[in-house]
């Protein structure tokens, strides 16, 4: 019996089975430990920040409740975090960690809400602008270079001076400055897609204009804006807090972390936990959300390497692996170091100094950026024929030495 | 009565320069001057290089490109440059199936819904009977109706083609353009594709008109062909004659690049090797067109446009092979 020898019936133990790109992807994030752990954590956020009135009520501390009792020292300074207070107290006295609950509550519906505007907004000027191209187009990329070309805080305080600080005007500058990033992004890839035959296809049908859009080129924008959504969102958190910050986004007594930081300026020196905690919850989302973002982005589109990924560094050592079998120590060694582009990489296949903090080049997704199950047959890397022409990984380029 | 009338088909586009006072700089003569008929049920192959302007003359028959000037008449009606709405009726009996299997259906969408599309879009049926038309069309183009859920990445480069078959058919049709249907296929797939045309063609009395560069794949499935040059039909003639008998040089030139599988009867045809590239169709050469390229062009080449003439042979040539040799002194080539 050979190795080659075809047995019928004995077929391998995986089934094969065909998967949309969506459950590819969720395939992929699920076996990404830091979106996951991300994933965790902003999760929690919500919940707490949804929790928060209950909380407060099995607590028995109000967001706006002064405990001038036990909240307060004798000098009249704020109290440090005990088993009342968790976080400590503020300076008039009122539960740190309550008011950083439902900070986190403005936040995040600033972050979420104005993202969520300017995703919808973006995704409609984006797509007319790159469909209909000519006239429309000019135009709208005029208006998105304008926006884009705005100083926003002058623009910020300028809103705030004539309409007041509230909440809705801290969302609705966050969204009038999101909303340009998103339209670049998507008439860019609309310019690209509508180009494709499967659009000339519907046209050929007798497809309408909104049809077209709507059937044919608004899927293929998804991964894109899904991407991009997910890292404005804690951009927009931190804008928020900025604002607060400056006195022109959520006013007091609504507590915002923004605010929060603010308040805590000239107490920093005598209680520590009054800066720290609104400003270690505000880093964590944004680092969560960042992350999370982060590992969408690798689920959804595998050909951008993230920075440091954990899958780098096992790419790297696999590669090692596979060389010092066979070649000379010398060349062992040399991978060790930084790879260039002469180190038996094949010339020219990495970008020099590609171990750096930037992208790979395409083509360069090593069995590492796999599917854990490899490529069966009848089954296909969703990138095969994404929207924007991805390649997958279909060769690890340092086997090409 | 002929199905489709193509008469003196122009199609240019223009080449602007300049991103704010945009001026027009020159034009592609893509398309310039294409006569065609096709008969109800006949299969009329559209042969030419890369860039001769087969796939621009198609859109322009569907209607996907405004026309410069000429005329398309489908059954006795003019739908040159019909608006919108007018041009929707016509759209159900000229379907296109395009050539990239991997690019004209949408990645995103599942495959039933892709084939629903030509129903939905005109409003056929209800839902529930477009699901089962589908399924009905899945199965007579080969699928498994069952993989009505599937995206196009998960199935093979042929079985996605015949989903494009099964799209293109949907609206029972009468002219199906078949825009390179097979070139990206291999050739043990292209085989079972193009059978599949040709049943279908029998069963439901299709029309097609067949592009393609490979001459081998026409020559299978034609029953008259046209070759195009720079946007020109330079011959047309019944399949085999052509085959048989070419009498345009170029034409010559491009059969006997195919490969034969017999190597003595290719040894015997000998081969015609053209020097030089095709020239730019911006601006493209006096006279006929192919006179800097041809082996037996005259003065009068680069001087007159060949009509294109000759009874059941179409060939637009002054000295076509076979016929009378150029007068005095070749070429200055």
């Amino acid at each position: 019996m050979t190795l080659t020898e075809i047995r019928p019936g004995v077929v391998p133990g995986r089934t094969i089975a065909g998967r949309s790109p969506w459950a590819l992807a969720w395939a992929r994030i699920r076996t990404d430990k830091v979106a996951l752990a991300s994933a965790v954590v902003v999760l929690l956020l919500l919940v707490l920040a949804a929790a928060a009135p209950l909380i407060a009520q099995w607590s028995g501390h109000g967001p706006d409740d002064q405990f001038r009792d036990i909240g307060i020292t004798d000098q009249g300074l704020p109290v440090a975090p005990n088993g009342t207070f968790w976080f400590g107290t503020d300076r008039l006295g009122r539960d740190l960690f309550i008011r950083v609950l439902y900070g986190a509550r403005v936040s995040l519906v600033v972050g979420v809400l104005s993202t969520g505007l300017a995703a919808l907004l973006g995704v409609a000027v984006g797509l007319l602008a790159g469909f209909y191209g000519g006239v429309v187009d000019t135009l709208l990329s005029r208006l998105m270079d304008v926006v884009l070309s705005f100083p926003y805080l002058i623009f910020a305080i300028a809103v705030v001076s004539i309409a007041g600080p509230s909440l809705t005007a801290t969302v609705g500058v966050i969204a009038f400055y999101s909303w340009a990033a998103i339209a670049r992004i998507v008439r860019g890839q609309t310019l690209s897609i509508k180009e494709r035959e499967y659009v000339e296809a519907a046209r050929s049908l007798g497809a309408s204009d909104a049809r077209v859009m709507v059937v044919d080129i608004l899927p293929n924008l998804l991964a894109p804006v899904i991407v991009l959504v997910t890292l404005l969102v804690p951009a927009a958190i931190v804008f928020e807090s900025t604002l607060s910050y400056l006195g022109l986004g959520i006013v007091p007594p609504t507590p915002s972390w923004g605010n929060l930081l603010s308040e805590a300026q000239g107490f920093y020196r005598v209680a520590w936990w009054y800066l720290t905690f609104p400003a270690g919850t505000l880093l964590v989302a944004t680092l969560a959300f960042n992350l999370l973002g982060d590992g969408v982005r690798d689920a959804i589109d595998p050909r951008t390497e993230r920075l440091f990924s954990r899958r780098r560094g096992l790419l790297r050592r696999r590669a090692r692996d596979r060389r010092s079998a066979p070649a000379s120590g010398a060349r062992a060694a040399a991978s060790d170091g930084p790879v260039t582009g002469t180190d038996g990489d094949g010339p020219g296949r990495r970008e020099p100094g590609g171990d750096g903090p930037g992208r790979r080049e395409p083509g360069g997704d090593g069995p590492g950026r796999r599917e854990p199950g490899g490529d069966g047959p009848g089954r296909r890397e969703p990138g095969r024929d994404g929207p924007d022409g991805r390649e997958p990984g279909a060769h690890d380029d340092s086997t090409g030495g | 009565m002929n199905l489709l009338e193509v008469d003196d088909l122009v199609k240019h586009f223009p080449i602007h320069e300049g991103a704010v006072l945009r001026r027009r700089v020159g034009q592609v003569h893509a398309v310039d001057g294409v006569s065609l008929t096709l008969a109800p049920g006949e299969t009329l192959g559209l042969v030419g290089e890369t860039g001769c302007g087969k796939s621009t003359l198609a859109r322009c028959i569907a209607g996907l490109y405004p026309v410069t000037s000429g005329k398309v008449v489908f059954d006795g009606q003019d739908i040159t440059n019909l608006p919108r709405g007018a041009m929707r009726p016509f759209r159900r009996d000229i379907q296109v199936m395009f050539q990239d299997p991997y690019g004209s259906l949408n990645p995103r969408r599942r495959v039933g819904s892709i084939i629903a599309d030509p129903l939905v879009i005109h409003g056929i049926g209800t839902a529930k009977e477009r699901r089962r038309a589908v399924g009905e069309l899945m199965e007579r183009v080969g699928l498994n109706p069952e993989h009505y859920n599937r995206f196009p990445a998960e199935f093979s480069g042929g079985q996605r083609q015949r989903i494009g078959v099964a799209r293109a058919l949907a609206l029972r049709p009468r002219l199906i353009i078949c825009d390179e249907p097979v070139s990206a296929l291999d050739v043990s797939i292209q085989a079972q594709i193009l059978n599949l045309l040709k049943d279908l063609q029998d069963e439901f009395g299709l029309t097609y008109l067949f592009i393609a560069h490979d001459l081998s794949v026409v020559r299978h499935v034609s029953d008259r062909i046209a070759v195009m040059y720079l946007g020109r039909v330079v011959e047309l003639a019944e399949a085999d004659e052509l085959y048989e008998h070419p009498r345009h040089p170029y034409a010559d030139a491009l059969l006997s690049a195919t490969a034969v599988a017999d190597p003595d009867a290719a040894d015997r045809r000998g081969r015609v090797i053209l020097t030089g590239d095709v020239p730019s169709p911006i601006d493209p050469p006096s006279g006929c067109r192919f006179h800097p390229r041809c082996p037996r062009a005259g003065d009068l080449c680069a001087e007159r446009q060949p009509p294109l003439e000759g009874g059941g042979h179409l060939t637009a040539c002054h000295y076509p092979i076979g016929g009378a040799p150029p007068a005095g002194e070749r070429g200055t080539r």
